[in-house]
């Protein structure tokens, strides 16, 4: 086993006092960048990366890897406790995490997501260690029909397996889709819909609207029914963290599922939003009780969370061997390999061992640390849902502004950001569901792209979505998810005549 | 122009003495000599994370803070949403605003063409221009053409025609397409993705038969032996001698023209603080750059990316942006990428 051996070298790299607590130190920055909303990872690494011009590449992609990590554990903390995701892919983990943390049991729906993200970057490291070259030259069979498969993919899995009414889903998904048309538009070189403002040249972020749409909806609906937040203290110590870990086991099919998802579509770019939505509409569809999804359930926070995790995990090895940054963070790193002097590329692996194997011992350490350290501060975090609403919603609508603020340095985006939230109030109110509408302004641009792309290439053959196995399967899976609730409908049916004849 | 050197420590006491000065009264009206940024100094970005142009901040970034160029923290800024319109828009909304500049390509003359943004080189108060990009012809390793030659055999007869991926839509690399399909009389479908590295790496997975990309874009996948660098767009070959794919340098790439193939087209770097800026703020950056230049942290990019060096300033610099912006301006007419026109 020569991985084994590179591996065992990287370990012995990583294993000193200096880079330990360096590691340490990126820990706790990442959690506490992850909890404010808006400036999460890409940002907190972006203002962190010139501390490290100094050091060796491996302290530094150790430390800025170690940030990364923390962020993510702490964007789980906001989806949870205050309804607000710190990044792309933490949405799905507000779904059934937040309404956990009202029904009193943050502290369980925090050991979950955490543990689950372990487990989620755990696999994908696996995978990362022993099957590296031959998973990085997958990535490079994705062409534009393939990208675009994909996302029709989540969007046709929304769609079909949504559980609330469909055109009530269609209606989010189609706003949604309209909104990413604001800005340049990549393929014909033109703006769209920008009406002459220099503010919305950028177009709508993401981020922007997200914290809008699920955290200041989240305030307006709570001043309107009650003034106060819902989760009342439960009893919080360590021994709920044991409690929820004993429970694991039962849900090891969702998490073996998310994991095989999320390290499947992290080596295609973007691919972690994707997984986490995916991984929790599958949870939804294959669990034997469907009811309760979305009320807080155990499994709603595990599924996305392992699947989010494995994918930006894995979305970490077309960065090393292709080059190809899988999210906004891993770009931002790959900017930093550049100065460290090194060039992400197929060779990397060939002329860095040093520096590689490192940097994936680093993500066995990292991970290890990061949930022994996120976990030991689950009371601390619960604890901030005993405030009086009156306290606390004031620092979430700050936090919120300086987030939305901080993301582009531009005060339109704060404005923008109230514009959603009142918009998230009007969807909650209408029963409209939120998630479609924002899993579209984050593809949408890329499956526009991509279907434009394919039919440039194709000279305007819609053929060439079935035109090579892997493409095939995607786009008919994607049909066969868009269309499943009248597939079953017409089997059970069928089985129904069936029966009736005989 | 007035011209003070200001070597690392010294700068602080040049300008303790010219403020007390003009608190004195005594040099009022004239502007203190050595004028240097008072806050942090923000460098503009004009694409996204990971691009060229972030690199080349972030080297920047690098040899200012570990040269101790400058007193103040410098800090990257992204504005590449619209294809960097936005970072041009900031930058002419900045007037007057000596704490940020921009790292400018081609962009100024293309995006006011091709998207009818309201902007204007001269908007701006050039600075200095620091480097040429140079553009390649590269096309698959496994695929059978070798040379110019044979790639324009084998495009002529292709049906459907050869696919050319390149950055964006109606800039450098689909005005070069259009070109190459003026030169060589074969079709060409170009398809514009968002970056130069997505157009790497859909030449190597064989969605693309070739790209127009820089050397820097294609520089790993070509030293793997994945794709192939048929010729350089240029009059002159590329000045590198050391070998960096298997047995090939820089400089063992033809040019097009040696090949008969008459296209020549470079990219300027440039550097632009926002307009209505005063002389002696624009003299500290001219410096700054001057400097910049010599730090091993700047030729070591410049070698690893094959960017081609080049130090324009003041007037000459202004000329070589009017001719350049005059020469875009006919090739975009030519190949029908006017606003208005198509």
């Amino acid at each position: 086993m020569e991985a084994l051996g590179l591996l065992l070298q990287g370990f012995q790299v990583l294993l000193t006092v200096d880079k330990l607590l360096l590691m340490m130190l990126g820990l706790t920055l990442g959690v506490f960048v992850g909890v404010l909303p808006g400036l999460g990872g890409p940002n907190g690494v972006a203002i962190l990366l010139p501390l490290t011009f100094s050091m060796d590449p491996t302290s530094a992609i150790v430390m800025l890897s170690c940030i990364y990590w923390g962020a993510l554990f702490g964007g789980a903390i906001t989806s949870i406790l205050f309804n607000i995701p710190g990044e792309a892919w933490s949405v799905a983990t507000t779904f059934d995490g937040y309404p956990m943390a009202q029904k009193g049991q943050a502290a369980e729906a925090l050991t979950a997501a955490f543990t689950s993200s372990f487990v989620g970057s755990l696999a994908a490291v696996l995978l990362i260690t022993f099957v590296a070259p031959s998973v990085a030259g997958f990535a490079l069979r994705f062409g534009p029909p393939e990208f675009f498969a994909v996302y029709l993919l989540t969007f046709c899995s929304f769609v079909g397996l949504g559980r609330e009414a469909r055109h009530k889903i269609v209606i989010s998904m189609t706003l949604g889709l309209l909104l990413t048309g604001i800005g340049m538009d990549t393929v014909s070189g033109q703006l769209r819909m920008t009406f002459g403002f220099t503010d919305l040249l950028r177009g709508i972020n993401f981020l922007v609207a997200v914290i809008g749409l699920f955290g200041i909806s989240e305030i307006l609906l709570t001043m309107e029914e009650r003034l106060a937040l819902r989760g009342h203290a439960a009893r919080i110590s360590l021994k709920v963290v044991f409690r929820t870990w004993a429970s694991l086991p039962r849900y090891w099919a969702t998490l073996a599922r998310s994991a095989v998802i999320g390290c499947w579509l992290g080596v295609t770019p973007g691919g972690a939003i994707a997984a986490s939505f995916m991984g929790y509409n599958l949870a939804k569809r294959f669990a034997r009780d469907k009811t309760g999804f979305g009320k807080g359930r155990i499994d709603g926070v595990l599924a996305p969370e392992t699947a989010a995790h494995a994918a930006g995990t894995a979305a970490l090895l077309p960065m090393l061997a292709l080059g190809i940054p899988g999210s906004g963070t891993a770009a931002i790193l790959l900017g930093g390999l550049m100065v460290w002097g090194l060039n992400p590329g197929p060779l990397m692996f060939v002329e860095h061992k040093e520096f590689v194997w490192g940097t994936i011992a680093s993500m066995y350490l990292g991970n290890v640390v990061g949930l022994v350290l996120v976990l030991s501060t689950v009371p601390l975090f619960a604890a901030v849902l005993r405030v009086p609403f009156a306290a606390i919603a004031p620092m979430i609508i700050v936090s919120c502004a300086i987030g939305a603020y901080a993301i582009q340095n531009a005060m339109f985006d704060v404005w923008l950001m109230l514009g959603f939230g009142v918009l998230g109030y009007v969807f909650k109110k209408l029963d409209i569901p939120l998630a479609p509408l924002t899993l579209a302004l984050v593809l949408g641009n890329r499956a526009e792209d991509a279907f434009r792309l394919s039919m440039i290439g194709s000279g305007g053959d819609l053929r060439v979505f079935w035109s090579n196995g892997l493409v095939g399967t995607l786009t008919t899976l994607a049909l066969l998810l868009l269309f499943w609730p009248a597939i079953t409908g017409l089997v059970s049916r069928a089985g129904r005549l069936v029966r009736a004849d005989a | 122009m007035p011209n003070t050197p200001c070597r690392a420590g010294r700068c602080g006491a040049a300008t303790a003495i010219a403020l007390t000065t003009s608190l004195l009264g005594l040099t009022a009206g004239t502007p203190a000599l050595a004028w240097e940024p008072q806050k942090s100094v923000e460098i503009v970005v004009a694409a996204g994370a990971g691009g060229a142009s972030d690199q080349m901040a972030r080297m920047l970034q690098a040899a200012i803070q570990k040269n101790d160029l400058m007193k103040q923290p410098v800090v990257v800024s992204l504005k590449g949403g619209a294809s960097g319109a936005e970072a041009l828009m900031y930058m002419k909304q900045g007037a007057g605003d000596p704490h940020k500049f921009v790292i400018a390509y081609s962009l100024i003359y293309t995006l006011p063409l091709a998207a009818k943004l309201p902007f204007d080189w001269r908007d701006l108060t050039p600075v200095s221009i620091v480097a040429f990009d140079q553009f390649v012809l590269w096309s698959n390793a496994t695929k059978p053409y070798t040379d110019v030659a044979s790639f324009t055999a084998a495009a002529k007869g292709a049906q459907p025609p050869f696919k050319i991926g390149g950055t964006g839509s109606k800039r450098e690399d689909h005005i070069l397409t259009v070109f190459l399909e003026k030169r060589t009389g074969a079709k060409f479908t170009y398809l514009p993705y968002k970056s130069g590295g997505e157009a790497a790496t859909q030449l190597v997975g064989g969605h693309v038969d070739a790209n127009v990309n820089n050397p820097s874009e294609n520089v790993e996948v070509w030293r793997a032996g994945q794709v192939r660098a048929l010729c350089v767009f240029d009059n002159t070959r590329i000045a590198y001698k050391s070998k960096v794919a298997a047995d090939q340098s820089w400089n063992d790439i033809p040019t097009c023209k040696e090949k008969g193939l008459d296209i020549e087209y470079t990219m300027l770097r440039g550097i632009f603080l926002p307009g209505k800026v005063a002389p002696d703020q624009v003299a500290f950056y001219v410096d700054l750059f001057k400097k910049i230049a010599q730090t091993p942290e700047y030729k070591d990019y410049m070698e690893k990316q094959a960017l081609k060096p080049a130090f324009l300033t003041g007037a000459e610099m202004t000329s070589f942006l009017e001719k350049d912006e005059a020469l875009h301006k006919q090739l975009m007419t030519e190949a029908g990428f006017v606003a208005g026109t198509n």
